[in-house]
């Protein structure tokens, strides 16, 4: 049972594998996400040039995918990518994607 | 030079000759020594001396990397930190070979300042990332990637600022200005 990917990826990693919100390269928020519900909690929080910043880099579904093993999540943010949606509306969308999985795997759990 | 319960003071001949090696580390001792108005045995002797108590660390190439064809990014990192930790990041951030030059800063906040350097610009902020931002006590990171070198100097440790006075070339471009405005 400890193995389901479902599992795995409510998991809280390390902070050296962490995700870290920046602005640009090298410009760091001081918000970081240890965690599926951490990521989703700061999705409200961070600046939102952080959002537009790593979502068209492609780095929440690489640490999604990577990091918190989630496949699934990843493929919908990648998607999401591919609208080109900007600003608080990116906000608004990334948001329903990131706690509406977090719901299934909870629900799952 | 005076030693001291194993510590050692410098006298003028050793800053001199300390100075005349940050010019031009390859004098020999006879032109050091001649510049100097002194042996080149006792220059040898100094330089020996200052190499042994480690005031002397090592002699080195000073490398133009653009010339040299190496392509990379500096950037200049101002890394808020919590003051608890700063001395600990700045430690850590020393250990890594991609910072070049580490310092700390008190401004409103507590700062460390390093210069780092990496491959193109995807590796730098990979390496920020996931080397420094993880660092404990990083509260956040302000990047300035270096765009062109308009002057790099390496003064001599020694130097009163006092003494310190404009080149010919920056008195003549002073002139030209004063000039001008007339």
């Amino acid at each position: 049972m400890k193995n389901k990917p479902e599992i795995k990826a409510l998991k809280t990693v390390p902070r050296e594998k962490a995700f870290y919100f920046f602005t640009s390269i090298g410009n760091y928020t001081g918000e970081s996400a240890s965690s599926l519900k951490e990521f989703m909690e700061k999705i409200n929080e961070v600046n939102v040039k952080s959002l537009e910043f790593h979502l068209y880099r492609g780095d929440f579904e690489k640490w999604v995918a990577e990091v918190l093993e989630d496949k699934e999540l990843a493929e919908r943010i990648c998607k999401l990518r591919q609208s080109n949606y900007l600003g608080n509306i990116l906000r608004e969308k990334l948001y329903v994607i990131v706690s509406k999985r977090f719901k299934e795997l909870t629900e799952l759990c | 030079m005076r030693v001291k319960n194993n510590s050692f003071a410098l006298d003028p001949i050793d800053i001199k000759i300390l100075e005349l090696l940050q010019e031009d580390a390859r004098q020999t001792y006879t032109e050091l020594g001649k510049r100097l108005g002194i042996a080149h045995s006792t220059v040898y002797d100094r330089i020996k001396r200052m190499e042994s108590y480690g005031i002397i660390k090592k002699y080195t190439a000073l490398v133009d990397a653009e010339k040299a064809g190496a392509k990379s990014v500096t950037a200049i990192m101002t890394i808020y930190t919590d003051p608890k930790e700063s001395e600990k990041v700045a430690e850590k951030l020393c250990k890594i070979p991609q910072i070049l030059e580490v310092y700390t800063s008190l401004s409103e906040e507590l700062q460390v300042i390093a210069k780092v350097m990496a491959e193109n610009q995807e590796n730098l902020h990979e390496f920020i990332a996931t080397t420094v931002a993880p660092l404990p006590g990083v509260l956040r990171i302000r990047t300035s990637i270096i765009t062109k070198k308009f002057k790099e100097t390496h003064p001599l440790m020694f130097n009163d600022p006092k003494k310190l006075t404009l080149t010919n070339n920056e008195n003549n471009k002073k002139r030209v200005k004063s000039e001008s405005e007339k």
